[in-house]
């Protein structure tokens, strides 16, 4: 396998965790919302605070992490950019 | 000015900027105590805001082609990340955003997840490569990966018709807004916010509307959090709401069951008459409705409106102008960030007003107490005379019941302020707020159509010999004549007919989610396959929205349909989207694969490194 093939392979693979995350704080979460609510966060009904901050706080975290690690699987095949950013 | 240093200059720029900002807020305090009216602090800081932007789009007029386009891919990072906060984050966004979170509760709360969600799909599926890519526009993308002048137009057509949904509603919302704060009429106001917002972008296209729209996010951040930590410690919510509101959602819990939600039939509110627009109080602000259905109607907004995200093309051109495509991935999660400021405030600033006018117990409370009592209260008489507020005694006990008030979405963003009893010149700094979260999205889509229309339809199909003096003069015109038109609809009101903004993720959805995505991702996929995705898509989707909307079945359909799987006219890009996957995927097969030089062009487009595939155009 070139370097390119397996850097895309890499790539592909980092997607789908990427993604399984995401759906995991959109869907799936959501999909028990009555279940969660019985359960409390910081006071808030744990449902509630997921739609209202926690999913969305998820997210954010979701894509630094994501870039980061996108950034090492650049430099791991040689790929990565010069200059500042 | 804007060479060389600039850049570097960024922060301390914009730093000088914020602050002077804050030293006018103070300012403007000072001038209320001395006695200056409500009004005229309303006119100031609209007036000097929109002042600001015009100089900095003055700043950056430009006669160079990739400035105009993608200004110049020099922007950091961070700075284009607060940039598309501003291009995303809407009027409504900024004014009815908590109000829906009001009325709606946990179900509304669908659109939250949803418009955040969707930029894991932005980073991971999209920007990086498209900023690889090299590309002017979106449907630049298309129309080089795919091959073709038909591909190319078909993915303009989708363009036109998603954004320019969207901007008759922001052109529609600077109108609302500048009437209301300069005290003239909704018409000549629509007219103020379009010339605002060409000054804006007409001179330095994509780089004179970056460089402003950080500017109007710096302002729609301030206008937003200052009032609702402000009120947070007036009302007893505690100095940091994001965390300290859990006893304040339960005790709403506990006032829902005290005065019951109760649903009003259709024709005792007509008989009432209560004005159209208005809200009441139904559903539980916390509790999650029961039953599959509900579910489903949740998970299946939040799909829609995550995939419309990731194909809007006002938002994924802002990733054209980064300096690389680390700093691509990396500026998505900046603007996920700054947006995250603003929609993790909305449902705080949403309970705080709730509990202000539901609980007997603050002195704001209203529910429960009598009528003629709140009937005499300043505000409630303010917004009653321009019928945003309104109070029908159902039940004829001269009591206030929770369903027996109304009250329009955007009340709760401009009228919380003052009912919680701050001076003023918060209320002046929510306008000037609104202005720039409206102003900064209408700039956006204007200039996306705009260009799209200059670069894919006139230079690259009609004149491809056309000069760089030509071109800008062309992208110029087609810029006035866009938003001219956006204005002309948006005066006549005739943005009821356009129905919801959540439309334009649909539309956009439908015919270019899955054409942008296997275009990165499968190198199988082939023009014909594309052309035959988008038309299905877009062409299914549209009409399962005529079927499905009562105003349009009517006339097309001869009868009121019943959503097939709760999928409503809201949710139709989940019709649209399949279709196009499934006609994509199958055309695609069924022709001879891609040639070895577009394989190996989608090859270079999944690196970093190297050349973008196309350069300066």
């Amino acid at each position: 396998m070139s370097n390119k093939d397996a850097y895309w392979e890499k790539t592909k693979n980092h997607m789908f965790v990427t993604l399984a995350l995401w759906a995991f704080f959109s869907l799936v979460v959501f999909m028990f919302g009555s279940e969660l609510n019985t359960m409390s966060f910081l006071g808030y009904p744990l449902a509630y605070y997921m739609t209202a901050q926690g999913s969305l706080l998820a997210f954010v975290i979701i894509l630094f992490w994501t870039a980061n690690k996108q950034e090492k699987i650049d430099e791991e095949h040689g790929f990565s950019e010069r200059g500042d950013d | 000015m804007f060479k060389g240093d600039f850049i570097k200059n960024l922060p301390k720029i914009y730093g000088t900027y914020t602050g002077g900002f804050l030293v006018f807020i103070i300012l403007m305090a000072i001038a209320e105590q001395a006695g200056v009216s409500a009004k005229n602090i309303g006119v100031m800081f609209v007036a000097f805001t929109v002042c600001i932007y015009a100089l900095i789009g003055y700043l950056s007029r430009t006669i160079n082609v990739d400035a105009y386009y993608v200004a110049g891919r020099q922007v950091p990072t961070v700075f284009n990340g607060m940039a598309t906060a501003a291009d995303w984050m809407s009027g409504a966004s900024f004014v009815a955003l908590a109000g829906g979170v009001y009325f709606g509760g946990y179900t509304y709360m669908a659109f939250l997840v949803g418009w955040t969600g969707g930029y894991v799909l932005v980073a991971t599926l999209m920007a990086p490569y498209l900023r690889k890519f090299g590309c002017y526009t979106v449907p630049d993308f298309i129309g080089t990966r795919y091959g073709g002048n038909l591909v190319r137009a078909c993915s303009v057509f989708v363009l036109f018709i998603a954004s320019f949904t969207y901007v008759t509603a922001q052109i529609n919302a600077t109108g609302t807004i500048a009437s209301r704060a300069l005290g003239i009429p909704f018409e000549a106001g629509v007219w103020v916010g379009l010339i605002s917002i060409l000054i804006c972008s007409m001179l330095g296209g994509m780089r004179a509307v970056t460089w402003t729209q950080v500017a109007q996010y710096i302002v729609l951040i301030i206008a937003y959090l200052i009032p609702v930590f402000w009120i947070s410690s007036n009302v007893g919510g505690g100095i940091f709401p994001h965390l300290m509101l859990g006893d304040e959602v339960a005790r709403l819990g506990e006032l829902e069951q005290q005065f019951g939600l109760v649903k009003n039939s259709a024709a005792d509110m007509k008989a009432a008459g209560v004005p159209g627009g208005l809200k009441y109080i139904s559903g539980s602000h916390s509790g999650v409705p029961e039953g599959g259905m509900a579910v489903w109607k949740y998970l299946s907004l939040a799909i829609c409106m995550m995939v419309g995200t990731a194909s809007l093309p006002h938002i994924l051109m802002r990733y054209f102008t980064t300096p690389s495509v680390r700093a691509a991935r990396k500026s998505v999660a900046w603007s996920l960030f700054f947006i995250f400021l603003l929609y993790s405030s909305a449902p705080m600033l949403a309970t705080l007003s709730k509990l202000a006018l539901m609980d007997p117990n603050l002195p704001t409370g209203i529910i429960g107490k009598s009528i003629s009592e709140v009937q005499s209260i300043e505000w409630v008489q303010r917004w009653s005379e321009v019928k945003q507020v309104f109070i029908a005694d159902f039940n004829g006990d001269g009591i206030l019941q929770l369903n027996e008030w109304f009250m329009r979405g955007d009340v709760v963003v401009l009228a919380t302020p003052e009912v919680a009893g701050l001076p003023f010149v918060i209320s002046g700094l929510v306008f000037a707020g609104g202005m720039a979260a409206a102003m900064s999205t209408a700039d956006g889509l204007v200039l996306a159509i705009s260009n799209a229309l200059s670069h894919d339809i006139y230079y690259k199909i009609i004149d491809p010999k056309a000069d760089t003096a030509k071109r800008l003069l062309v992208a110029r015109v087609l810029l006035v004549i866009i938003g001219a038109a956006g204005a002309y609809i948006a005066s006549f009101r005739l943005t009821s007919i356009l129905g919801s903004v959540a439309w334009a993720f649909d539309f956009a959805m439908s015919g270019l989610f899955f054409p942008l995505v296997l275009g990165v991702w499968w190198k199988r996929a082939t023009r014909q396959g594309a052309i035959a995705g988008i038309m299905a898509g877009i062409i299914s989707g549209t009409l399962y929205l005529t079927w499905v909307f009562p105003k349009f079945s009517v006339p097309m359909w001869g009868g009121v349909n019943t959503p097939f799987l709760g999928i409503d006219h809201l949710r139709f890009g989940l019709i649209g989207a399949p279709i196009c996957l499934v006609v994509m995927v199958v055309v695609s097969l069924m022709t001879k694969e891609p040639s070895p030089s577009v394989q190996k062009m989608v090859d270079d487009t999944r690196i970093p490194t190297g050349k973008p595939i196309l350069g300066k155009q």
